[in-house]
């Protein structure tokens, strides 16, 4: 190579990155539209979005960074799916395809993916897919009462919702009278498919700029820096075979999940042998959720500054038997697979801990806390129209091993909560408290995040029709290196009746329902604590 | 002769800009002086008077920002302030969102909130959604934490208490109570700082504004003091985060509508360039040594927001901050600053920022002890900055350094010469900057085609050119005085006051009688502060934030004058569906919409700038001088034009590759630009087609 050839290659290595770089903020801008229009309160308050560029194989060359991290493999392995299902000879300029298969898709059906293929001189360059929670999805509407997934909505297989420039009018039909809130669900549909086209044009803008007929260098050039670098994080953890085994509340029934992580020269694998088995309702974990949680706690651990992309996720493998809860399959019911999904994050930091004790965090409350109930009429005789209300809570999360955790923070989801002030705006609903729980972080070197206390009443002459679905009443956030126990959850009403954490319960039009939320784990031994730290959380009321 | 005077104290210089009748101006940059920042301001002032024969006494008016309680608020040295609020909602401010605003770092700092816990009490009351008392104001329970308050010596209280911005009774109550006892304390109620829905908003933006105010008001008295016993009588004006200007008595007791006050005075100035020449759509460009602000100016108004963030502790991201819910010039601010650090990540990828080596160290090349390598290293090594034609007569500016920081940080980890990691340096850059001009844009539901960008601030015109090719603009503006253009576009404001306040209603089931009252209310708040200081014509507008029931974010929607009836309501439909449409592409049929926010902003009626006509090229001036300078297009370093900016007449052109240099910037032209001067002096740069690939 010439002096002037290495200049030159040079050169392009630093367009490589500044292209790098604007794909990734193409991807945000997109997601940020989405939140911005999306009805589903998921998607505004916690992020529950996700955008990607795919090369013409369907592997993600980028990804936008977004509040869900159960997005990021979930979506990644999407692509492929719709490239088989629909195939090649079929996949046209001005085409869109969706789906929400659980299996093919991101885990359960009220998440639609939506995929556009981008062409540049009549020849397929790749491709964009974005993922959004609708409102609804039809059957018995969001909750794990099912026993099948055929009950939880309509299935829509990998399809042609545009076809060379025509919308698929029977697809909108048949969607329009499957689900509750046909505007809305339809109006977010079109909102990823716009989403697409944007990205689709930028895109093409792009490669006009910089003078590109297809992504296939840009592409090698983002997965070997990307494979590089993530090998070399993986360098930190020797390697080996690392366990770990959290049990935590379920459904009906304790549910004890295991892995195994094996960490080799190239990559790490995680099993799951040894989870509890299937649960009758629909919070069994399609594998590929699992693996996404389990994917970002390893990143967020290893490798926190790398963009998400096939070369970073593919080290990351995984395996369960079948018939675990952590391995559900068609047809068994996933609706609200969150709320064990988001117990993977802790339970393979776990394990990962033994490598990188100094890395950690101690476990925190883990699954959110979310209020979703119906408020009904108190007296039948009267005609008040029902509302639907959903609130979302975080418990604590686990201390660090230099630092305090988060008070009621969520992790590893990325919720936000919504103001007290326009959820009573919304229904008939008072909300009485909603403050520190003291006290009930897990003491040690670093303390626990401080859960929440929350209680709320109905009000106008309703009453409220809930399903609980609460973690961690039954079992605490565990320390780490010595740290003590996060305070296990509670729930009751303000006349001292016991709620049970999970399952279909009224509060009466005159009582007050009283949450108590989890704290999170403590780390590293109480006695070494700074002393200026335990006085301060005497001074502040976090301990009493 | 009578002048104005327009000053505006910074985190590193003090600018201060006199004003002459006839228009013309001079302008002058002191430091700014932490201590007693007047100081600064009386000294630049002093200064100007004695160089242009201009006496205090003649002065009409002088115009004051200052990013004092901004500061007060990040240094977080207000005073000792208590926060008392509704039971049940002590930790509101403390707990946030709930959400963690990076999600891919386990030790993550959330920032401490602005009044601890321990100076955090609660009162038993409660008002609900619609305004009714759920639960009587319990005196009792209130003399309890007035006790505390005289007991542990607090010197500033904020109230805040749920629903207060639809009854304000409870909150007004305990003031009377509080001041009844300890009249010295200086109080801030939430239903009177920030009377919108949404708690932790409204609750910080109280706290904050009780927290800065004992520093504030004193400093103001002071200063006007101070200017008096010097000559000078006129009516002293504070600029406000709304771009408008309001009293020192207004100012004293809302201090909170101080934050951003400086950057604010920069939109002015790009809007007042936009209407001098007639660009209703333009991008307001302007970086300085720590970061960058972007800012869209439509019809000559710059867009505001009612809520924005200040404080941000990480990488200026968003939810790393603490809200203030009050009228602002809406901005987006990047780490992209001419002193911001380049470093290399763990990918092999130059990252700019957020570390800014500011003017202590500074850049490496000002050879004052700085090593990390700049983004001014980087425009040195390219030839852009040149020590023979840098402004800032006390640096002299050394290119070896800048080869030697630049080499040492990026060039020998990534295996590039000096020259290639600059180019590096200086793309990314770029790069940012542009990527949030158009995150910003689609955040605001604009396209940017066919905007004209306006740069200003002593980094801007150096990058600016690129920012144009990237962003696809074909129209630049370099005004007159852009190192100083904030202080300049304090005297370019109006008197202006945005009052807020949240009504939640349905367009289905309008209560036409309290949408009346409530704008009647605003209108007359807002009227009321600024008859303070002027007698001038006033202009009334009226805005609701809506939004279709089930969605989380508003987006603003411009009232007509007039009552409201039920044909108000469905032109208001209209309005909104239209809105909806140019923000999102699409609207929503059968969806009933909901208001949250009702906003009238009162304002003086201002003279029009004269409108100019763009002058076409006339003489190409032939530069004396050349010198070898980067050019992106080309890809090569070319020799290219030195120009003074001072010897340029109206019409003379100039062609790129060239720079065009004066005391407090340089304008970068790449080989395919040419810049044309203005009647007022600005340079009108655009793209030679031709050349454009």
């Amino acid at each position: 190579m010439t002096q002037a050839d290495a200049a030159i290659a040079r050169r392009r290595e630093v367009q490589y990155q500044i292209m790098w770089n604007r794909l990734i903020s193409i991807l945000e801008e997109q997601a940020l539209t989405l939140v911005r229009t999306a009805f589903s309160t998921s998607v505004r308050e916690a992020g529950d979005l996700s955008a990607g560029v795919f090369d013409r194989d369907g592997r993600m060359i980028a990804q936008a960074v977004t509040g869900t991290p159960g997005h990021v493999n979930t979506m990644a392995a999407s692509v492929p799916h719709f490239i088989n299902d629909i195939g090649p000879e079929r996949i046209h300029p001005g085409d869109v395809y969706l789906t929400n298969d659980p299996w093919k898709g991101t885990g359960h059906l009220h998440d639609i993916t939506v995929t556009t293929p981008v062409f540049a001189h009549d020849s397929l360059v790749g491709f964009f897919a974005c993922t959004a929670h609708v409102v609804d999805v039809g059957g018995r509407g969001y909750g794990p009462d099912a026993t099948e997934v055929y009950e939880e909505g309509i299935r829509i297989p990998i399809m042609k919702w545009i076809d060379r420039g025509e919308l698929n009018r029977d697809l909108v039909s048949i969607i329009r009278n499957n689900v509750r809130e046909q505007d809305q669900v339809l109006g977010d549909i079109h909102g990823l498919a716009a989403c697409n086209e944007t990205g689709r044009r930028r895109l093409l803008d792009m490669m006009a700029e910089f003078d590109m007929d297809d992504l296939d260098e840009l592409t090698s050039f983002i997965f070997e820096r990307t494979h590089a670098a993530t090998m070399l994080a993986l360098e930190n953890v020797p390697n080996g075979v690392y366990r770990n085994t959290m049990t935590v509340d379920g459904y009906n029934e304790p549910v004890t999940l295991a892995v195994e992580l094996t960490v080799a020269d190239d990559g790490m694998h995680a099993d799951f042998a040894g989870t509890s088995a299937l649960s009758p309702f629909g919070v069994n974990v399609p594998l590929t959720y699992a693996q996404a949680y389990y994917t970002y706690g390893m990143l967020v651990a290893l490798a926190p500054e790398l963009p998400n992309n096939f070369a970073s996720l593919e080290p990351f493998r995984v395996s369960a038997p079948d018939g675990v809860i952590l391995n559900a399959q068609d047809p068994d019911p996933v609706s609200v697979r969150h709320v064990i999904g988001h117990f993977v994050t802790d339970l393979c930091l776990g394990a990962i801990a033994q490598a990188i004790p100094d890395v950690v965090p101690a476990e925190g409350a883990g699954a959110l806390w979310n209020f979703q109930a119906s408020a009904r009429s108190a007296d039948p005789q009267k005609l008040l129209p029902p509302v639907e209300l959903l609130m979302f809570n975080s418990g604590g999360s686990g201390a660090r091993p230099t630092l305090d955790g988060l008070t009621a923070t969520a992790f590893p989801s990325g919720v936000m909560t919504m103001s007290a002030e326009a959820t009573e705006q919304i229904g008939p609903i008072v909300i009485w408290r909603k403050e520190i729980r003291e006290d009930s972080g897990g003491p040690g070197k670093y303390r626990g995040g401080l859960g929440q206390i929350i209680e709320i009443a109905p009000s106008d002459g309703y009453l409220f029709e809930f399903s609980a679905m609460f973690d961690r009443v039954d079992n605490p956030a565990r320390g780490r290196a010595g740290g003590g126990d996060g305070k296990a959850g509670a729930v009751y009403l303000d006349d001292g009746t016991p709620f049970a954490s999970k399952g279909k319960q009224t509060v009466p039009a005159d009582r007050r329902l009283i949450l108590e939320l989890p704290g999170g784990g403590g780390f590293g031994d109480l006695t070494e604590r700074d002393s200026a730290a335990v006085l301060n959380d005497q001074t502040q009321g976090y301990v009493r | 002769m009578s002048v104005r005077i327009g000053a505006d104290v910074g985190g590193t210089f003090t600018d201060v800009v006199l004003e002459r009748a006839d228009g013309s101006f001079v302008s002058t940059k002191v430091l700014t002086t932490h201590q007693g920042p007047e100081q600064g301001i009386l000294a630049g002032i002093e200064q100007l008077a004695s160089e242009h024969g201009v006496s205090l006494s003649d002065t009409e008016q002088i115009i004051h920002g200052t990013t004092l309680a901004t500061n007060a608020l990040i240094e977080r040295r207000g005073a000792h302030t208590a926060l008392v609020t509704t039971e049940g909602f002590r930790d509101v401010i403390e707990t946030r969102t709930e959400g963690r605003f990076e999600q891919y770092d386990l030790n993550i700092v959330l920032p401490t909130p602005l009044i601890e816990r321990k100076d955090r009490f609660t009162v038993s009351e409660r008002i609900n959604a619609r305004g009714e008392v759920l639960l009587a104001f319990d005196e009792a329970s209130a003399h309890k934490v007035i006790d505390k308050i005289e007991a542990r010596g607090y010197e500033a209280v904020a109230v805040g208490f749920l629903h207060s911005y639809r009854n304000a009774a409870h909150e007004r109550r305990f003031r009377e109570l509080l001041l009844a006892r300890l009249p010295e304390v200086s109080v801030s109620i939430s239903a009177e700082v920030s009377p919108q829905m949404r708690e932790f908003e409204r609750f910080n933006t109280v706290a904050a504004n009780a927290y800065v105010q004992p520093l504030m008001a004193s400093y103001l008295l002071r200063l006007q003091d101070e200017l008096q016993r010097r000559g000078a009588t006129c009516p002293l004006y504070l600029i406000h985060s709304g771009g408008g200007l309001v009293s020192v008595e207004t100012a004293a007791a809302f201090p909170v509508r101080l934050v951003e006050s400086g950057p604010a005075g920069g939109a002015i100035f790009a809007a007042d360039l936009a209407a001098r020449y007639g660009r209703d759509r333009v991008l307001s460009y302007d970086m300085g040594g720590t970061t960058a602000k972007i800012a869209l100016i439509e019809d000559f108004t710059p867009q505001t927001a009612k809520t924005f963030e200040v404080a941000r502790t990480t990488r200026f991201k968003k939810g790393s901050g603490m809200p203030i819910s009050i009228p602002v010039i809406e901005m987006i601010e990047i780490g992209a600053g001419g002193g911001s650090i380049a470093s290399v990540d763990t990918l092999g990828q130059i990252r700019i920022g957020p570390h800014s080596a500011g003017s202590d160290p500074g850049p490496a090349s000002y050879d004052l002890g700085g090593e990390a390598p700049t983004v001014t290293d980087a425009n040195v090594q390219l030839g852009r900055l040149h020590p023979s034609t840098f402004g800032a007569s006390d640096i002299s500016l050394s290119p070896q350094r800048a080869t030697d920081a630049i080499s040492a940080a990026i060039g020998d980890a990534l295996g590039m010469d000096a020259d290639t990691a600059a180019i590096g340096i200086a793309e990314v850059v770029d790069e940012n900057m542009t990527n949030a001009a158009r995150v910003h844009a689609v955040e605001n539901g604009k396209d940017l085609a066919g905007f004209a960008m306006v740069a200003f601030g002593g980094g801007a015109p150096i990058h600016a050119t690129r920012l144009m090719d990237k962003l696809g603009l074909d129209e630049l503006f370099v005004p007159p005085g852009a190192g100083v253009g904030s202080a300049i576009g304090f005297l370019r404001a109006p008197f202006a006051y945005e009052a807020v306040r949240s009504l939640y209603t349905r367009t289905d089931q309008f209560d036409h009688a309290a949408v009346d009252r409530l704008l009647a209310e605003l209108q007359d708040e807002a009227e009321s502060f600024v008859r303070q200081g002027t007698d001038a014509e006033l202009t009334v507008e009226r805005q609701v934030s809506m939004r279709y029931k089930g969605q989380g974010w508003e987006i603003p929607v411009r009232l007509n004058s007039g009552q409201f009836d039920a044909f108000a309501v469905d032109g208001l439909i209209a309005t909104f569906t239209k809105a909806y449409e140019e923000f999102f592409g699409r609207a929503i049929d059968d969806l009933a919409i909901e208001t949250v926010s009702w906003s009238v902003r009162v304002a003086s009626v201002l003279d029009q700038p004269p409108i100019l006509e763009l002058v076409s090229a006339g003489a190409v001036v032939t530069p004396d001088v050349q010198r070898p300078i980067f050019d992106s297009v080309l890809g090569d370093s070319v020799p290219s034009g030195v120009v003074d900016r001072e010897i340029l007449g109206i019409g003379d052109a100039v062609d790129g590759p060239a720079v065009i240099v004066e005391a407090q910037t340089t304008t970068v032209l790449g080989s395919h630009h040419r810049a044309v001067v203005q009647p007022d002096g600005s340079l009108r740069v655009t793209r030679h087609e031709t050349s454009h690939s």
